[in-house]
């Protein structure tokens, strides 16, 4: 139950949505995105966050394709996780949308709404920040797509009235092996202690991680030490260790010493998996 | 017999897979205002002033309460204000209550009630409470009104204290070679009932209150508010529909009390106040905590010789029934073995946590976890099978409680059967410990359990039959629907006495305190046996009223008629006779004349012999009986990560008799389902200044579907003999061991002794690698 | 508080209904529409008590805006008549309190629906979004095997 009213759009079209979501900051409205709403909807009830204009982007086309052409994969950022969760194309990433909350959840739950939301898991961005993926994002000054290295950082770093698209992901990283682990503090469902993303491209190692800091993250430096030939596992993963972003999380979930504990053998399975592998 | 120990399905059950079932939040009408609670977000604080103004401005607002001039209120200790006063000592403690016309208008002007607050430094552990000197979460506990026999100390923060003293120490230690030791702990927790807690409360004109509760005590809230607020007791009309889920938590009265204060605020009008989730599990009472300490002594053969026990309940902020639990802890502070030397001191402790209500169990799940342990621990010393040692000290017929009760075939089970069938079940014999490769091993752990209700010695509980003119009848009990079935079990004892078809037996589900006769509390396992026995006597009475009518009819004497199949007939020609129909709203001779009328048939019962406790010894006779049982944990570990997955879980009870075959193992396998959530890992998560950090079910996890073991449930059948068909108890016994059980299994699997709960693969690492404690 | 008025689709039957933007299905389900047969449990998401079906998928009516359902088929525990999972959730005592009961019941009523031959991770995967708290779950689970294994059987 949500104390605040707020008014409700569904634009049909991107400009539309753009358009709405100007005029109506300049009638002086808070308006917000809303997609799967989940959010919007449990932190609202809470007085965590407030708005009194949504906009829901479920009824924009582009933000509800899933294409599959011979080298890029486009996915809208309004798909359901539940609906990524059976998406054959991208294996890693149907594999960590079936880990997050619970599949009927998943069935509202938006990969759009995951990555930008406050709920600082944003476990659905790990695989498109492994695979260099591509960002398509609305504005003011039309449609951008950017790499989404440049623009996550954290949080998805958006201009007031901007939203999410489409995401784009290359067929060639797609198939590279993956590896994805998500350990929780003592059950099978819901928020991660932390979960670990890894691909194998190029012979290179590559990891992404969330629930170990109050962010998502992909860490080149980390990276670098675990792609050392010359080390032994435990050596690289040690190495990889000392480069971790700060803070780590200490919380209901787990302590940071813990966390720390559960990533070093987190990183050794993700390694060991992942060096025997092709490609 | 034809209907007991058969699965009868319970008579709600249509009811409840069609969405028709009704709980107290399903009840609304437009003539109904909503109220919303302001609840504090610190554990101690001084409140320097609440501003209410802002709230007032929202448009539909019709009262508003703060705690100013409320009274002071409680079970045992009338320590709680309903509403905060001067100060708050827990974390969701209300403060305020704000009437409006719908429940968003009641939640917005809540939202604006501001309050500004002074810290004050918090009780965050009992054992912190107990320490001389420490901070008091009440400084004028002499001040309180409370019930005879409970006797806190002022200054402390100590609520209660009860004493076991029996046989003697030194004589015990004496013939003791091995000796040990432990400590214990575990933060409170929540029932998380899936239903919130819910009231709904009207003040008619003539000054009687109309309430309408998701409770487990309607009798007692009609008893506590006529005292609490002057009202004739005749005046409190509580009403309960179904209830979804209690395990105890729905037996503490609190939510009644704020909607009646509510109420009264806007002239008597009708108000429903509902707990959100995050209110359900931090503003109302809660599942206790403990700090414990127990020794234990025992001959070089393994008889055990000597206990030294202390029990520091977390009680919370208010002493309500935390007083009664740390009781029933001290009552049964062993397990079920006999031990001829035992000290307990069992105390009550106030502290800045969300105060406790009772838990299924009854605070033996949670003795039983230190207690078990240690026995445990005593195995290892030994060398010994943790069975066989349970089985040596097995208590029996002969022996006595720790309350000096002599136990007879009657009031005790068999625990030694129930051990033999649990080892068999849960094939013990293959080994505690069995590798599965390098990485994995497979671990048992065991447990006993016991328990008895200890209940006043004058509750009662109260049973009508009324017929309807086609021969049915209909069953009035006050024992509350709250999952169990009991009101099914009872139409089943009801049938199998009348002999007749329990589908033509109705039974009324709600509660209304005004005309349906009371049932103490529908708490503690005790709802099979007390109106289980008065509806016996009720039958008995029944049966009474159709003979006499039958045999003037009929002619004959009532000795030679029989009742049966909804028939009163003649002993030696079941030919001859009459139907229920033609007798129960009295017999039509055929030129008009009419003997009999109505048939109404009245039962009663009250147990027998409970004494009170000696203060200085415990002595005394707290219970009924004792139900025994031994369970097992079986968990798949991970020796490098710490983590392991629950593989089976076995439970034999010694229930006494079976009444229903499937409701019976529901009851036992659901309850050792929240005892493994409470062992593995459920728990309040504290911070530093006692404040719940996890009170929603995102962050409190009880066990989901899948995350269950294979369960695995035997009962042994030893009547107790005042029992109707010989039936125990066994709502509660299937959580008793489920702590003790897994910590046994994790401590022998991880090879550091476990002593805290939950027991997470933190906890256990956190262990292995001896760090401290976490925050 | 500014009222709109929509139609909902809900068991068969268009109900006209007047809400504000901010409320939730269930919300509107309990309180405007009387159907007070999906639970409020947690109003988080987090304990399923709530579900309902939308368009044949379960749905937690506490995660959903009334206005977002508007065009779309809402089936709640008061539209399920005489259906095979409601009477293997008698058969089977697959409930205690009951208070769980409809939402697990719209969720196996929707796997069983649109997988009629679901396997164990399947109804491992659906079932794990509702918590149960009075039984241990085996009941539970016999009760939505029985109704798939019938279909196993046709
Ligand atoms: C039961 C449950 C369990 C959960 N468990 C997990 C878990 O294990 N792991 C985890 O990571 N999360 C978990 N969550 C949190 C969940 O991730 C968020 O509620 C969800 O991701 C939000 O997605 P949504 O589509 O509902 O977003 P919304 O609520 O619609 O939006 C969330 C935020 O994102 C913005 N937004 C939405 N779409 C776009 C877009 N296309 N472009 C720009 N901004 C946009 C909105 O404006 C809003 O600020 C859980 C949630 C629930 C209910
Ligand atoms: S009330 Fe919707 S999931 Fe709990
Ligand atoms: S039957 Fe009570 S919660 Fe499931």
């Amino acid at each position: 139950m949500i104390s605040f009213d707020f008014d409700y759009y569904k634009p049909d079209s991107i400009d539309e949505a753009v358009t709405l979501f100007r005029s109506l900051s300049s009638m002086g409205k808070k308006p917000m995105y809303y997609a799967g709403g989940t959010e919007i909807i449990t932190l609202g009830r809470l007085n965590l966050l407030y708005t009194n204009a949504v906009i829901d982007l479920k009824g924009i086309s582009e933000c509800n394709i899933l294409a599959h052409n011979s080298d890029t994969l486009t996915i809208g950022a309004s798909l359901t996780l539940a609906q990524l969760g059976m998406n054959h194309y991208f294996p890693l990433l149907a594999n960590i949308s079936k880990e997050i909350a619970d599949h009927t959840s998943r069935l509202k739950i938006t990969v759009g709404g995951n990555i930008c939301g406050n709920i600082f898991y944003r476990e659905a961005v790990l695989p498109f920040l492994l695979t260099d993926s591509q960002v398509l994002i609305a504005g003011k000054n039309g449609l951008q797509k950017n790499p989404i290295n440049n623009v996550f950082c954290k949080t998805m770093q958006l201009e007031n009235g901007e939203f999410i698209v489409q995401l784009q992901t290359q067929s060639k990283y797609i198939e590279s092996p993956f590896v994805s682990i998500k350990r929780r503090q003592q059950w099978n469902v819901g928020y991660p202690l932390i979960t670990v993303n890894s691909i194998k491209v190029e012979n290179q190692i590559r990891v992404a991680i969330a629930g170990l800091c109050p962010f998502p993250f992909r860490s080149l430096k980390m990276e670098s030490m675990l792609n050392r030939k010359e080390l032994s596992t435990e050596e690289k993963v040690e190495l990889a260790i000392q480069h971790l972003p700060q803070p780590i999380l200490n919380d209901v979930e787990g302590s940071d010493e813990y966390r720390i504990f559960v990533l070093k053998n987190t990183l050794l399975d993700v390694v060991e998996t992942l060096e025997g592998a092709g490609a | 017999m034809e209907t007991i120990g058969k699965s009868i399905i319970r008579k709600e059950a249509l009811d409840k897979v069609t969405g028709k079932a009704k709980y107290t939040g399903d009840y609304q009408s437009s003539s109904m205002l909503h109220a919303k609670m302001v609840i504090s977000p610190y554990a101690h604080a001084k409140i320097k002033s609440i501003n209410i103004q802002n709230a007032w401005k929202v448009q539909g607002v019709r009262g508003i309460v703060t705690g100013q001039q409320v009274p002071l209120v409680g079970e045992a200790i009338q320590d709680r204000p309903i509403l905060a006063q001067d100060k708050v000592r827990y974390h969701g403690e209300p403060l305020a209550v704000v009437v409006a016309d719908d429940p968003i208008l009641a939640k917005r002007a809540a939202d604006l009630i501001a309050i500004d607050y002074e810290l004050l430094p918090v009780v965050n552990s009992p054992s912190e409470a107990i320490k001389p000197d420490t901070i008091l979460v009440h400084e004028h506990l002499d001040c309180y009104k409370r019930a005879k026999h409970i006797t806190p100390i002022p200054g402390t923060n100590i609520a209660s204290r009860f004493k076991i003293r029996k046989g003697n120490m030194d004589k015990g230690w004496r013939e003791s070679n091995v000796i040990v030791e432990d400590s214990y702990s575990f933060t409170p927790s929540d029932h998380a009932a899936i239903e919130t807690r819910c009231s709904i409360v009207e003040i008619r004109s003539d000054e009687s209150i109309i309430v309408s509760s998701s409770s487990q005590a309607p009798y007692m809230i009609k008893q506590l508010m006529s005292m609490y607020f002057g009202i004739d007791m005749g005046k409190v009309i509580v009403n309960t529909p179904l209830v979804g889920g209690g395990y105890g938590g729905k037996a503490a009265v609190q939510l009644e009390l704020i909607a009646y204060l509510a109420s009264k605020a806007v002239g008597g009008r009708k108000v429903k106040l509902e707990n959100t989730r995050e209110e359900d599990i931090i503003t109302s009472p809660c599942h206790i905590g403990l700090d414990a300490k127990v020794k234990l002594g025992c001959s070089k053969d393994g008889f055990i010789k000597a206990a030294e026990i202390l029990y520091l309940f977390d009680g919370g902020a208010y002493s309500d029934k935390g007083i009664d639990l740390s009781r029933a802890a001290a009552v049964d502070c062993t397990g079920p073995y006999h031990i001829e030397n035992i000290w307990c001191d069992s105390f009550c402790m106030y502290t800045n946590h969300p105060y406790a209500s009772p838990y299924r169990g009854f605070s033996h799940s949670e003795l039983l976890f230190a207690f078990e342990r240690t026995v445990d621990l005593l195995a290892e010393k030994l060398q010994m099978d943790p069975f066989e040692l349970r089985y040596k000290n097995a208590i029996l017929p002969g022996h006595t409680t720790p309350t000096q009760t002599k136990l007879n075939h009657s009031n005790i089970g068999n625990l030694r059967a129930c051990i033999d069938r649990a080892k068999e079940l849960s094939n013990w014999d293959e080994g505690q410990m069995v590798e599965v490769d390098k990485r994995f091993v497979r671990v048992k752990g065991a447990s006993c359990i016991w328990k008895t209700s200890t209940i006043p010695s004058n509750a009662s509980s109260g049973v009508i039959i009324t017929f309807n003119k086609d021969g049915t009848l209909n069953l009035m009990s006050g024992v509350v629907e709250i999952g169990t079935g009991t009101k099914t079990i009872l139409a089943q004892i009801l049938a199998e006495y009348l002999k007749m078809n329990v589908d033509h037996i109705f039974v009324r589900m709600d509660v209304d305190t005004q005309t349906t006769p009371e049932h103490w509390k529908t708490v503690g396992s005790r709802g099979t046996f007390m109106a289980g026995r008065a509806v016996l006597e009720a039958a008995d009475d029944t049966i009474l009223q159709l003979k006499s009518v039958a045999s003037c009819v009929l002619r004959t004497s009532i000795d030679d008629l029989i009742v049966a199949n909804s028939r009163v007939f003649l002993r030696d020609d079941p030919t001859v006779g009459l139907g229920f129909e033609e007798l129960a709203y009295g017999y039509t001779f055929e030129n008009g004349n009419s003997i009999g009328g109505q048939i109404i048939g009245r039962g009663n019962y009250i147990l027998r012999n409970i004494t009170p406790l000696n203060p200085e010894t415990g002595a005394g006779n707290p219970g009924p009986e004792w139900t025994v049982g031994a369970q097992v944990v079986e968990v798949e570990y991970d020796r490098r990560d710490y983590t392991y997955k629950l593989i089976k879980a076995t439970s034999v009870i010694d229930i006494g008799k079976v009444l229903n075959e499937k409701a019976a193992r529901g009851q036992v396998t659901g309850a050792m389902s929240m005892g493994l959530g409470f062992a593995a890992r459920e728990t309040f998560r504290l911070d530093q200044l006692g404040r719940v950090l996890n009170h929603q079910l995102r962050t409190y996890r009880p066990i989901h579907f899948g995350e269950h073991p294979e369960y695995a449930v035997g009962f042994i059948e030893t009547p107790q003999l005042d029992a109707p068909y010989g039936a125990r108890g066994v709502g509660e016994h299937g959580i008793l061991g489920m702590p003790a059980a897994l910590g046994n299994c994790l401590s022998l699997a991880s090879g550091v002794s476990l002593h805290q709960l939950p027991l997470t693969p933190e906890l256990i690492w956190r262990e292995r690698e001896g760090k401290s404690d976490l925050i | 508080m500014g009222l709109a008025s929509i139609t909902l689709q809900i068991n068969g039957e268009n109900r006209v209904v007047a809400i504000r933007e901010a409320d939730t299905l269930l919300f509107v389900l309990r309180e405007k529409l009387g159907l007070t047969g999906s639970k409020p449990g947690c109003l988080n998401g987090d304990c399923g008590a709530c579900t309902v079906n939308l368009d044949g998928w379960p749905m937690k009516s506490c995660l959903i805006l009334a206005v977002e359902t508007a065009g779309h088929y809402i089936l709640t525990i008061e539209g399920l008549k005489n259906t095979r999972i409601q009477e293997a959730f008698v058969e089977e005592f697959a409930f205690q309190c009951g208070y769980c009961t409809s939402g697990f019941i719209m969720n196996g009523y929707s796997l069983s629906q649109l997988y009629p031959h679901a396997h164990s991770t399947q109804i491992q995967e659906w079932f794990e979004s509702n918590i149960c708290r009075c039984t241990g779950y085996e009941e539970i689970e016999k009760a939505i095997r029985r109704v798939l294994n019938e279909n196993n059987n046709l």
